[in-house]
């Protein structure tokens, strides 16, 4: 597949000739996502020497595509918000005030009368709508990403625990919990929905003028300005899209777990955000993967998976995955730093 | 080794290669400098002149090839070498720190400090020293250099290279954001550094520069020396360009065919001012005409551009196009309107630099290009591959990252971009800065070739021959008025400068 960063880092010195050719292949974007790849598997080899068939199964690998499939979603909008050079630290408490919001008295009595779906477009709508909030303050308040999406986190999950009165809320349509419980080929429907999200986001920052901008805007938004690129017009779609995902995460997350609550995707941003880096998205902006990213997802949770059958403790979880996390940025920068030099 | 020079070289490369992944920028080559003479380096775009020169800074490493210092050989692994050795470099591309004040600019790597505190008080005096001796004291030390003009920046450069105690400064195109005072400003002290016996390489392509500083030429062509310490007073221009090029260039401008008296005006410009940059200014292009706004760097000529294009917003005054007044302070509509601007600062507002070539030249057009918001990328590179051929870019493969072209290949395709958009009204901010003399006759030409076909024309430069010869109507910009307005063929370079030196002093 061809990644829209068909480049090499521009200049990737011949320090030693002998040395040169697995990193120049290993440094091409083709080659990072067969790092990536190589990273998956060895951790997959891990999995199978500790955990045998506990890990090995059809079963699990099925659990742990359930549990990569909602956080995959929000990494997917991640993806086209950091690729322009942005961050959205809100979409795990808008993914939770989604959940809140669709399964409201009121929201789950007109999906009652119409359909269940109304469900989920309510998570999506509440979603976009947050999501345009924090484009429209950043596109045109020029406040720095970074603290507004920060506001919308806080708020955000203030008014979910408002609307919820802190309460747990039940989803009341057996058609809904019916419809994630399909396993269309034995897959879960959640994995689908995940497979496809990720293709269309594929399609949508690869082969769109949507992703070019994006990507145009990340590398340098003052020539694309220049070039005629409606930058703030973008930037907020681009933040509309994250709210978006988190919308589609939220229905998602109501099916996997029948309830809307205000504590659901508490710190998934950080996961979120690790996931994209961690697939080789720059986090200065101007280079997206959206297959580094599905994969940076995998590696995430398949470790997580792996830690839990080996009843690692989830503290030391947490300390495994701030050093893989620093190791994948030290790394990155390498990149960044060669490609600068010039 | 002796080479028959009066003087021992102070400095030799011999046989430098440099390669980069499929790309061979250096093929051997061979430099020698000697104490206080200015050796001058030249060639085409993208003959390996700034690739030499970061070898010889230790930013890049050689892949074959000798250095030696006062007949020893050195290696200089990285930068901070070349500095210990007495080499001090001028890049390029403006190398200074937009956060950091002037003095902390010129000292940074090297600050001035006593256990461990920096001595501002001692940076800022020397650098207050530096500064007059430079010309500009009214660039003072805690100036922040992210609000200086380009100009503003060299200098500041200049003034770091200055506050090593160097050996051999190296100056990579200096002069290519400086309007004729401040060259003479650079050559008065490139005069006194010689006379201390600091050998200067100095690169420019504007051969006139090299008549009247240079001492001896090295030239180089495809990453190979092709001509050795040719003395200036004894080598023509002709000869020079036939060693760069490999062949007969005319050097000069394209003929005005002149603008017919009923051609329709495009672009209307009236009354525009900008806050306190510039005010008041009016004027008009009409169909095939070529207008060239000339003025000392610092004067409004790029501000006034940019406000025509929206990408400042006017506080007075409207600007016209066929008819139609634009909204101000929107360059979405004064792209789609037909205007395309090539901006001043390539890296910083023109660029994508980790993007291939060719999207950098479909930056403006690929939405257009598209069908319903897919994608034409075959389309895409087809219009960029023709563009390429047509201003002979090389590389041609426009695959490639941008940021890995030379300078002069990344202006032209900031010129492609426009061609393949395709505007009623190009403006074009210093287009032939960094380019070379084969390259700049091909622009010239084909800006007056868009002319022909019906563009209007704006264009901004400091080098006042660039804007005699190739406008037809030339406007004398100063201290951000209009102060003068004429044909081209009544106006000479001594009228421009007295009326810019007016202006400024009125
Ligand atoms: N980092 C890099 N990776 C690959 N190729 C490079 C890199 N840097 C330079 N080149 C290539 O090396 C050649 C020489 O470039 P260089 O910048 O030295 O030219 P130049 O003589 O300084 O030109 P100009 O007058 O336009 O500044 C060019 O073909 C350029 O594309
Ligand atoms: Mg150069």
């Amino acid at each position: 597949m061809t990644e829209p960063t068909a480049v090499p880092p521009a200049d990737m010195e011949t320090k030693k000739e002998g040395r040169t050719r697995l990193p120049s292949l290993l440094s091409g974007p083709a080659g990072r996502n067969v790092g990536l790849v190589l990273a998956l598997a060895l951790i997959c080899v891990v999995g199978v020497i500790t955990g045998g068939e506990r890990f090995a199964s059809i079963d699990n690998l099925m659990v742990v595509l359930r549990l990569a499939s909602v956080i995959g979603v929000l990494a997917i909008g991640m993806t086209f918000v950091i690729t322009s050079g942005g961050i959205d630290l809100s979409v795990g408490s808008v993914m939770g005030l989604t959940t809140v919001w669709a399964t409201t008295w009121a929201t789950q009595a007109m999906a009652d009368d119409l359909h269940w779906v109304v469900m989920v477009f309510t998570a999506m709508a509440v979603g976009t709508v947050a999501g345009l909030v924090n484009g429209a303050i950043i596109a045109y308040g020029r406040v720095v990403p970074f603290i507004t999406t920060l506001a919308m986190l806080a708020s955000a999950r203030g008014l979910a625990e408002m609307i919820s009165n802190r309460q747990t809320q039940r989803v009341q349509s057996d058609a809904f919990i019916e419809f994630f419980r399909l396993e269309p080929l034995g897959v879960p429907i959640l994995v689908w929905i995940f497979a496809a999200v990720s293709v269309a986001g594929w399609f949508l920052l690869n082969r769109t003028t949507f992703g070019r901008r994006t990507v145009a805007i990340g590398g340098n938004a003052e020539a694309s300005r220049l070039a005629g690129i409606k930058v703030q017009r973008h930037t907020l779609y681009i933040y509309g899209l994250a709210g978006l995902t988190a919308g589609i995460a939220g229905a998602m997350m109501l099916g996997r777990t029948t309830a809307g609550t205000s504590t659901h995707g508490m710190l998934w941003e950080l996961e979120a955000i690790a996931a994209v880096v961690v697939g080789g998205t720059l986090l200065i902006g101007g280079r997206g993967t959206i297959v580094g990213t599905v994969v940076g997802v995998l590696i995430f949770t398949v470790l997580t998976n792996v830690f839990t059958i080996n009843n690692m403790s989830t503290s030391a979880q947490l300390v495994a995955k701030g050093a893989i996390i620093v190791a994948a940025v030290l790394l990155q920068q390498r990149f960044a730093n060669r490609s600068k030099s010039t | 080794m002796v080479t028959g020079d009066p003087t021992a070289p102070l400095l030799e490369m011999q046989g430098i290669v440099k390669h980069f992944p499929g790309a061979k920028a250096l093929d051997g080559v061979d430099l020698d400098v000697v104490p206080g003479e200015v050796h001058c380096l030249l060639g085409q775009n993208g003959a390996g002149k700034s690739t030499l020169i970061k070898v010889l800074a230790g930013a890049h490493q050689p892949t074959a090839g000798t250095i030696r210092l006062d007949g020893e050989q050195i290696r200089i692994p990285h930068p901070v070498a070349a500095l210990e050795h007495g080499i001090a470099t001028m890049y390029q591309e403006l190398d200074v720190v937009d956060g950091l004040t002037v003095a902390e600019n010129i000292y940074l790597g090297h600050e001035l400090a006593s256990a461990g505190f920096t001595q501002r008080r001692q940076a800022a005096a020397r650098t207050r020293r530096l500064m007059e001796r430079l010309g500009h004291p009214e660039i003072g030390p805690h100036q922040e250099v992210g609000a200086l003009s380009a100009a503003g920046k060299q200098v500041v450069s200049m003034a770091r290279a200055l506050s090593r105690d160097a050996r051999v400064i190296v100056m990579d195109e200096p002069s290519a954001v400086l309007d004729s005072g401040e060259v003479d400003n650079l050559f008065r002290v490139v005069e006194e550094l010689t006379a201390q016996g600091i050998a200067i390489i100095y690169i420019s392509h504007r051969l006139e520069e090299i008549r009247r500083i240079g001492d001896r030429i090295t030239v180089l062509k495809d990453g190979m020396t092709v001509g050795r310490n040719l003395p200036v007073a004894s080598t023509s221009t002709d000869e020079l360009i036939k060693l760069m090029t490999g062949k007969d260039v005319e050097y000069a401008f394209p003929e005005r065919p002149g603008v017919p008296q009923d051609a329709p005006v495009r672009l209307e410009v009236d009354g525009l001012g900008l806050g306190d940059t510039f005010r008041d200014v009016s004027l008009t292009v009409r169909a095939g005409e070529i207008v060239g706004l000339a003025g000392l760097v610092g004067s409004g000529r790029s501000e006034i551009l940019e406000t025509v294009y929206g990408a400042r917003r006017a506080t007075a005054g409207t600007v016209t196009l066929d008819g139609r007044t634009l909204r101000r302070g929107s360059v979405a509509a004064a792209v789609s309107a037909g205007i395309g601007l090539a901006p001043e600062e390539r890296k910083s507002q023109g660029l994508v630099l980790d993007e291939p070539v060719y999207r950098n030249v479909t930056l403006a057009s690929f939405a257009r290009m598209a069908r319903a918001g897919w994608l034409d990328e075959r389309a895409e590179r087809k219009a960029s591959q023709e563009q390429a051929a047509a201003l002979d870019l090389r590389p041609r493969d426009v695959e490639r990252s941008i940021r890995t072209l030379s300078g002069g290949n990344q202006q032209k395709a900031m010129l492609a971009r426009w061609l393949v958009h395709g505007c009623d009204v190009l403006l074009l901010d210093e287009p032939t800065r960094g380019v070379d003399v084969g390259a700049r006759s091909e622009i010239y030409a084909l800006v007056r070739r868009l002319a022909d076909a019906g563009t209007a024309v704006l264009v901004v430069s400091s080098e006042i021959p660039e804007v005699l010869g190739l406008a037809d109507q030339v406007l004398v910009v100063s201290d951000g008025r209009v102060v003068h307005s004429a044909p081209a063929q009544e106006i000479d370079e001594h009228q421009v400068l007295d009326l810019v030196m007016e202006g400024t002093s009125a």
